[in-house]
């Protein structure tokens, strides 16, 4: 078991900047995902803990002992690659050994560890197999078996799912979130997969352009994204965005839309402080609603306030509907039940759930501020918006 | 445009058998999908369309006119590959407008016919820029631009946007829907995602080994699948199965779980048919994970006990992995704030609308 922590660590590559400022702890025995779109610098993060690479500025601690100049080998953290290389010409148990084998451990012992090890993955009766006569998924619990069967003081796992179809990166998913379990090892997990994220993590840092943009748990992750830029890389379809124009007059703070306006009642509400005290020079804000926070009505309904809208196109998924709906000058998504149905081209109201808005300065992307109950922003009556 | 007509198609690799015996219909001025897992023969079917191969045996039509011997030049199909091709030296307005320039078009229709094309794509403000300083989401959309500007009968599509990140493919996902609406073009789009085909197609064709499984709407292919590759296929999280067996008791149906005493009540119509289904000691029963219902109590008798094994927050939902039994799981979907801790015993309600019955032998659905 190990903490490790990064302080101030930044890496470049000639002029191109990997990751700037990076300030991470991951704690013992955690399940730890970096999430980000390709390019993010994950890979890069991976390879500095793990030593196959330094950084240009900044250091890294593994429980305390500062690594920085600790050869990769002396670092005791095992790493598992996206590509699995296993050895073809030798069977499932030598692959597993061989690390065991490398540190001369006694052959007793080896085969005592390799086959708890491949208990723990499900995979005793395939040791005496070749990696050739194995499935995708065989050969992956394979290569982690052969990480985990030396106890290092961490895991690093660099996306180890993605060249998996669909059904058993599934099945793969819910393996290892059990593994970590019964392991209680620190893992840390590089993934561009948010629901992969989401799913197994403890803790998600989600990393834009060699930038952590936000560390927190899944739940804070996807409920109070730090900015836009996390509200996009997390859920899917992503958070839609909105620009408002603000309207400050006649001691009312409205934000306004092509197809829908917000009204800010009281002056101690914090939009205000915000708004009116900070930034009062601020003219657009992002309204963001979650494609699930949405619902839309063939007719106007009576008890809540909705907005005129056209249906765009409609994406069936199965399980739910994503409707692409045409609001003001925007273009939405909305998750509706697939018993909802709706025409190309129909006219209907859309309402927000308003315990669910977010708002974001539009020109930094940083979230300023979520409603937590409805009437926390009231809705402007369509017609009467300028 | 034109429709696409495949007629016993096959094509052999020396022994490998790539594509066996396909007939399909693509209507004109539809969007379809093939869909499959990698190996299936999804691309290679694509190829034939496009003439990049020649079929073994059997007939490729569009509208009433055979293509077999036409060459790939002579198809008028447009294509779009994973891999974008766009020329980076270029403008952006240069690589949309260049299969009308090769085609000796007239300056003033090139630049009109870009235009209506950028807009379409949302390249308007980008067409003076170098095509080489686009990001990659922009170059996949120039490359589409490219291919539609000449209206070709047929646009293929082989797995665009695969190399894109998620937030531009649900975002491409939807526009090429309204774009393909808005133009009325014959579309054929491969690809190994299902939630692709299933949010953009009007009619998908699941392929496994060479073989159609299923042709149909998103609607059939969702809830009346025909096999278990399919309804495995379909939908994430996928598809429960129960292995059971039929049972008839004081007039009633059962199926009983193989490996265990869960038991689920079969309306009238569906005990008939399994009376009369001669592998009816032999089925599967399946489920999906959002058709299920858990409830803290047994208020009904029919419904079905099962213990927590863990959970999987996923955001808007969650997925709760129970046991049923000792041997099998099921996943049920809850609401996002289902916190019921692993061991907490559960009552799942079934919806029989929603129950799914398959002969086990041969994996094709009990109708």
């Amino acid at each position: 078991m190990a903490n490790i922590r990064l302080e101030n660590v930044s890496k470049r590559f000639g002029r191109v900047t990997a990751l700037q400022s990076i300030n991470l702890e991951m704690h013992h025995g955690e399940f730890f995902c970096v999430l980000g779109p390709p390019g993010a610098g994950k890979t890069t993060l991976l390879r500095l803990i793990v030593g196959l690479e330094k950084p240009d500025e900044g250091d890294i601690y593994i429980d305390d002992e500062r690594v920085n100049d600790v050869h990769p080998r002396d670092r005791d953290i095992a790493m598992i690659f996206q590509n699995l290389a296993l050895y073809p010409d030798k069977s499932v148990f030598d692959n597993v050994a061989f690390p065991l084998r490398e540190r001369k451990m006694p052959a007793e012992e080896v085969r005592a560890r390799v086959t708890q090890v491949a208990r723990m993955l499900h995979i005793e009766h395939l040791l005496e197999r070749k990696p050739g006569k194995l499935s995708g998924g065989e050969r992956q619990r394979v290569a982690i078996a052969r990480a985990l069967v030396r106890t290092p003081r961490a895991y690093l796992m660099d996306e180890p799912l993605a060249n998996l179809d669909a059904l058993l990166r599934l099945e793969m998913r819910i393996e290892l979130k059990r593994l970590q379990e019964q392991l209680n090892e620190t893992l840390v997990y590089v993934t561009s997969d948010q629901v992969e994220a989401m799913s197994m993590a403890d803790r998600v840092a989600v990393l834009y352009k060699g930038v952590v943009q936000q560390c927190d748990t899944p739940d804070n992750v996807y409920n109070l994204p730090a900015n836009r830029r996390v509200a996009t890389i997390v859920g899917s379809p992503p958070m839609n965005f909105l620009t408002c124009q603000v309207q400050r007059a006649d001691g009312q703070l409205n934000l306004v839309h092509s197809g829908f306006g917000f009204q800010v009642i009281g002056s101690d509400h914090p939009l205000w402080d915000c708004l009116c005290r900070a930034l009062p020079t601020v003219q657009e804000v992002l309204v963001g609603v979650r494609p699930e926070d949405i619902r839309l009505y063939p007719e106007r309904p009576t008890d809540i306030i909705a907005f005129p809208a056209c249906v765009a196109v409609s994406e069936p998924l199965g399980a739910e509907t994503i409707v692409d709906v045409q609001l003001g000058r925007d273009i939405i998504k909305v998750i509706t039940p697939p018993t909802q149905h709706f025409d190309e081209k129909q006219d209907i109201w859309v309402a927000f759930d308003m315990a669910k808005v977010h708002v974001m300065d539009a020109q930094t992307g940083v979230r300023i501020y979520t409603t937590g109950a409805p009437e926390q922003l009231q809705c402007i009556l369509p017609g009467t918006c300028a | 445009m034109a429709s696409v007509r495949l007629e016993n198609l096959r094509k052999e690799f020396g022994p490998v058998v790539a594509v066996k015996e396909l007939t399909l219909h693509f209507p004109d001025g539809k969007f379809a999908a093939i869909l499959g897992p990698s190996g299936c023969g999804k691309t290679t079917t694509m190829n034939m369309i496009a003439g990049l191969e020649a079929p073994t045996r059997g007939s490729i039509y569009f509208d009433d006119r055979r293509m077999n011997d036409v060459p790939p030049g002579k198809r008028d199909v447009g294509f779009v590959f994973q891999n974008y091709a766009i020329f980076t030296h270029m403008t952006v307005a240069e690589n949309i407008g260049f299969g009308l320039k090769i085609r000796g078009v007239d300056e003033a229709t090139i630049r009109r016919e870009v235009g209506k094309i950028a807009e379409l794509l949302e390249l308007t403000n980008m067409l003076n820029i170098n095509a080489g300083r686009l990001s990659v989401n922009d170059m996949q959309k120039v490359a589409l631009g490219r291919s539609m500007i000449v209206k070709p009968r047929i646009f293929l599509l082989d797995e665009p946007f695969s190399n894109l990140d998620a937030a531009f493919r649900a975002y491409m996902r939807g526009e090429l829907k309204r774009i393909q609406r808005e133009i009325g073009q014959t579309m054929i789009y491969v690809t190994h995602d299902q939630v692709e085909a299933m949010s953009m197609a009007d009619h998908i064709a699941v392929m496994d080994f060479g073989v159609l499984q299923q042709f149909g709407t998103p609607d059939e292919i969702y809830n009346q699948p025909v096999n278990i590759f399919v309804a495995n296929f379909i939908g994430s999280p996928n598809m429960n199965f129960i292995p059971c067996y039929f049972r008839s008791e004081d007039g009633r149906g059962y199926l009983v779980q193989r490996h265990g005493d869960a038991r689920v009540l079969l309306d009238d119509q569906r005990r008939q048919l399994l009376e009369r289904h001669p592998g009816n000691q032999d089925l599967i029963w399946g489920a999906r994970p959002e058709h299920l219902t858990l409830h803290a109590q047994p208020s009904h008798p029919e419904y079905l006990r099962a213990m927590v094994r863990f959970l999987e927050p996923l955001g808007p939902k969650t997925v709760v992995h129970l046991e049923l039994g000792e041997k099998d799981t099921i996943k049920v979907i809850a609401h996002p704030s289902y916190r019921e801790p692993a061991g907490t015993v559960q009552w799942i309600e079934i919806n029989p609308k929603y129950l799914h019955v398959f002969d086990a032998k041969t994996g094709f659905a009990v109708r």
